[in-house]
């Protein structure tokens, strides 16, 4: 087989190198920055351009390597090219082709258009490997301009009550995402440690984001009022919060599509903004790969490939140490301030 | 369906008590009189009949979504909330309809008559003209599951603000059997006329468990201490002739226990009384316990073998209503006093007694009686305040638990299952096991399942766990390594032939995630096996 799923991730022995393996291995490709997927203790590392900050970023000193998109690596007997997943920036699907036989591993991603992250690029193969982390029928995502009216309506509705509006996103992706959503003109925008310094990472290489003020110890909130603040999930209800008095909270995250998930994340509001497809955007993007074989990883993966099956793909379903979405577990990335 | 609609995401979009009854209380005052009817008929549990089944609800549902319908019923138990499936596997609307709450019932009403094909037209056609939200609050009307997050006490406050009538008197107006088909606005909140319904209830009072040392009550002798029965709490009311009981959720119970039609026989019209249905051992002079009481609760008829194994008795607490006179305001030593001499000359054969007052000098004489409970078949005692009148719902001050601590046993985890609703998520729901037979060849009995007691925090790290511990899948339930051990706490246990074990437990919960415990650690089958000798 072009890929195998062995112990420590998805193998490529034609290339002897792991595709986002969960233990260390010699050879490491990595298809983005997030921590269940990127791990550090790898003798050799290669990504994207675009995710190379962030990575680095997180994971200190390590032997990387770049690639732009599109590029055809030749390691040993395999070629292996980069290809964007739409998921955060950088993030790609890596596409491995042995003797004629052409496998793609797409990682996380999203088949719309976040204005932040390199459109999601269908790559045709013989077998695909596609995430589930929204596999069911239940979740559709809003289009990105209703979701930016209601963030904004609900900014303007709090700082006009005189409170502040504290959202809980993912400090890589979605927080620069929902910054890019952001109406400036509604107040000031201010950034939990964890949001900033990946905005830092961010700007560095380039991306534009609007001016952001880092909440740090001595910050005066004074002149701040009528703030959106962008702090990372595990933050919200922190004592961290209490310094900005009067808050509404809400979450950004997929599962907020369930009315019970906002119920028990107790925010007072929660926006289905997500960073991976929706119900219709895997069966797109696996219909426009043209693969008869797909492999279902993390997520609901038993009900997605019976689905697959019944449309007439081959489908395996994946054991995999990916967490997706996830809703309870911070990435551990997020708990530094 | 707009307003309510509204109404709805108002309410599901804060936890604050104060914002979802400002809320309420502005919509009581805007909505039309027949919408507020019905909006306190719904949030009060009175539903409208259901005229079409979930069966086809989900038919339809797969249907229009373009999905098979094992899918459908794949999504329903992530998302836990059938209405709610329904209208996020529903494409986008395509039209707009607005009408009144109101109207939308009228409407479904008249698809009673309708034959299939129209209903499922009419259906279809709905669900295409109604927002996200509109679509939820619809399928909750057609499948009568309805839950927003609003106690019957909260809309009651609400309703109170918004008319300036006292939220205990309206309480009591909005209790008993009435129907929004067979009422208005008008005759339920604003004019109510208290000889139109002879069953009417009055609210209950209820208790909190005791918090700290009862000590702290001051002087016993200003507490009537009785025991804590196990049974139904239940309000019997006799009037004009007729017999009504009524359990504290407002089910109506009188024709599952007709051995009390004969109190009639024995009381003045004008009685209300406040008590517990058991089962009663008249040899043994004790309850038959919870399991005996089991056999009686949802049977509306009755078979005559079943009343002489399970005969109930009420256990009288306390008297609401003596002479058609309501004497909840006088203060409870006056009501006992009347009540007892109500009752002193029944004859032993009628099932209606005094609950004995458990007298003592002190509060610790009264500890030690509390600890003969158990023995008794009683769960602990019921302090309450001599001197206090009798109060409408759950109030802290003249009425308290004192209940038993909970028995213990420590237990080993070996399936789970994910929760529904808040809870869909996460796994919750999990089969606990005994450890049995020589350590070499050692296996585990499943007895119990548990769903509650602990935090949202330990059900996310044990659902981490339960990920990466599945050992098997059986449909939703995986079973996983037997390495997990908790402390169940429960209030009784039986003798039971349905369960492998042999026993069942009453209440059973987490009480602790004993991470310091190794399975080898956990209790045994005859550890439980004893339990059952001592309080079975």
């Amino acid at each position: 087989m072009v890929l195998e799923f062995r112990d420590a991730g998805i193998y490529c022995p034609a290339a002897d190198a792991y595709i986002d393996p969960w233990r260390p291995v010699d050879r490491a490709l990595i298809t983005h920055g997030h921590s269940d997927h990127a791990r550090w203790g790898h003798a050799r590392y290669l990504a994207t351009e675009a995710a190379a900050p962030v990575i680095r970023h997180r994971l200190g000193d390590i032997a990387l390597q770049t690639t732009r998109y599109g590029e055809t690596h030749r390691i040993g007997d395999a070629n292996i090219s980069f290809h964007p997943a739409g998921h955060v920036p950088g993030s790609a699907q890596i596409r491995v082709e042995v003797g004629g036989e052409v496998w793609v591993a797409s990682g996380d991603y999203k088949t719309t258009d976040d204005g932040l992250s390199e459109p999601f690029e269908p790559v045709r193969c013989d077998t695909f490997i596609t995430e589930s982390t929204f596999g069911l029928p239940i979740y559709t995502w809003p289009d990105e301009a209703a979701l930016t009216a209601q963030i904004n309506t609900w900014w303007a509705e709090t700082r006009d009550r005189g409170q502040t509006a504290v959202l809980g996103v993912y400090a890589l992706g979605k927080a620069q995402r929902v910054l890019r959503m952001l109406d400036p003109a509604l107040g000031p925008i201010l950034t939990h440690g964890a949001v900033e310094a990946t905005n830092a990472v961010m700007r560095a290489q380039g991306i534009v984001l609007p001016d952001t003020t880092h909440v740090t110890p001595d910050l005066d909130l004074k002149p701040l009022k009528g703030a959106m603040v962008l702090a990372p999930p595990s933050a919200l209800g922190s004592p961290w919060m209490r310094k900005f008095g009067p808050v509404s909270t809400g979450f950004a995250s997929g599962w907020m599509r369930l009315r019970g998930v906002r119920r028990r994340r107790a925010a007072d509001r929660g926006f289905v903004v997500s960073d991976h497809a929706d119900w219709d955007g895997l069966n797109a993007a696996i219909a426009a790969t043209g693969a008869s074989r797909v492999f279902v990883t993390h997520g609901y993966t038993t009900q997605f490939a019976q689905w697959l099956g019944e449309q007439g793909y081959e489908a395996g379903i994946v054991q995999t140490e990916y967490s997706g979405e996830s809703l309870d577990d911070p990435d551990p990335e997020e708990a530094q301030t | 369906m707009h307003a309510f609609a509204a109404l709805f995401t108002e309410l599901d979009q804060t936890t604050k008590t104060s914002v979802k009854t400002s809320a309420l209380a502005g919509y009581f005052r805007s909505a039309p009189e027949e919408d507020r009817l019905w909006t306190i008929a719904l949030l009060s549990g009175r539903r409208p009949r259901r005229t079409i089944t979930t069966t086809k609800l989900r038919e339809w549902a797969a249907e229009r979504a373009g999905i098979p319908l094992w899918l459908f019923e794949a999504c329903y138990p992530v998302v836990g909330d059938l209405s709610e499936t329904i209208a996020l596997v529903l494409p986008e609307p395509e039209t707009r309809i607005d009408r009144s709450l109101g109207a939308w019932i009228a409407d479904l009403r008249a698809l009673d008559a309708a034959d299939e094909e129209t209903r499922k037209a009419f259906i279809l056609a709905a669900w295409d003209g109604l927002t996200a939200t509109e679509r939820l609050v619809f399928n909750k009307l057609l499948t009568g599951g309805w839950r927003m997050g609003v106690s019957q006490k909260l809309m009651t406050r609400a309703l109170a603000q918004a008319t300036g009538i006292d939220e205990a008197e309206l309480t009591h107006r909005l209790m008993g059997d009435w129907s929004p088909d067979r009422t208005s606005y008008h005759a339920l909140v604003e004019a109510p006329d208290p000889s139109a319904d002879l069953s009417r209830p009055y609210p209950f009072c209820l208790a909190y468990q005791i918090e700290g040392a009862p000590e702290t009550l001051g002087p016993v002798t200003d507490w009537l201490a009785e025991r804590k029965w196990d049974g139904i709490r239940g309000q019997l009311i006799l009037r004009g002739g007729d017999h009504f009981l009524w359990s504290r959720g407002e089910d109506l119970m009188t024709d599952r226990f007709p051995e009390l039609a004969q109190l009639a026989d024995f009381l003045p019209p004008g009685t209300v009384i406040d008590g517990e249905v058991l089962t009663w051992d008249r040899a043994g002079d004790r309850p038959l316990g919870f399991s005996s009481l089991q056999t009686r609760i949802g049977r509306k008829t009755v078979p005559k073998k079943l009343l002489t194994e399970a005969p109930v008795i009420v256990m009288a607490y306390d008297l609401l209503e003596w002479r058609g006179a309501d004497i909840r305001q006088r203060p409870l030593s006056d009501r006992r006093a009347t009540l007892a001499a109500a009752l002193a000359d029944l004859p032993a054969s009628v099932p209606l007694r005094l609950s004995p007052s458990v007298v003592a000098d002190d509060w610790a004489a009264l500890a030690e009686a509390r600890a003969m409970s158990r023995d008794l078949g009683a769960e602990g005692l019921m302090l309450k305040r001599l001197g206090a009148p009798y109060r409408a719902g759950r109030r802290k001050g003249d009425w308290w638990k004192w209940k038993l601590d909970p028995l213990t046993i420590d237990a080993v985890m070996i399936y789970a299952q994910a929760g529904s609703g808040r809870r869909a998520t996460l796994y919750t729901d999990f089969t606990f096991a005994v450890r049995d037979g020589p350590s070499e060849n050692e296996t585990l009995v499943p007895f119990t399942k548990a769903y509650s007691g602990l935090t949202d925090a330990e059900f996310g790290q044990i659902t981490a766990w339960v990920r990466r511990n599945t050992t098997e899948r059986f449909g939703p339930v995986r079973a996983v390594k037997p390495e997990l051990v908790f402390e169940i706490a429960f209030e009784g246990i039986q003798a039971s032939p349905r369960h492998k074990s042999g026993v069942a437990l009453r209440f059973p919960r987490m009480a602790r995630w004993r991470r310091d415990k190794p399975v080898a650690e956990a209790n045994t089958l005859d550890d439980l096996k004893q339990m059952l000798a001592l309080y079975g």
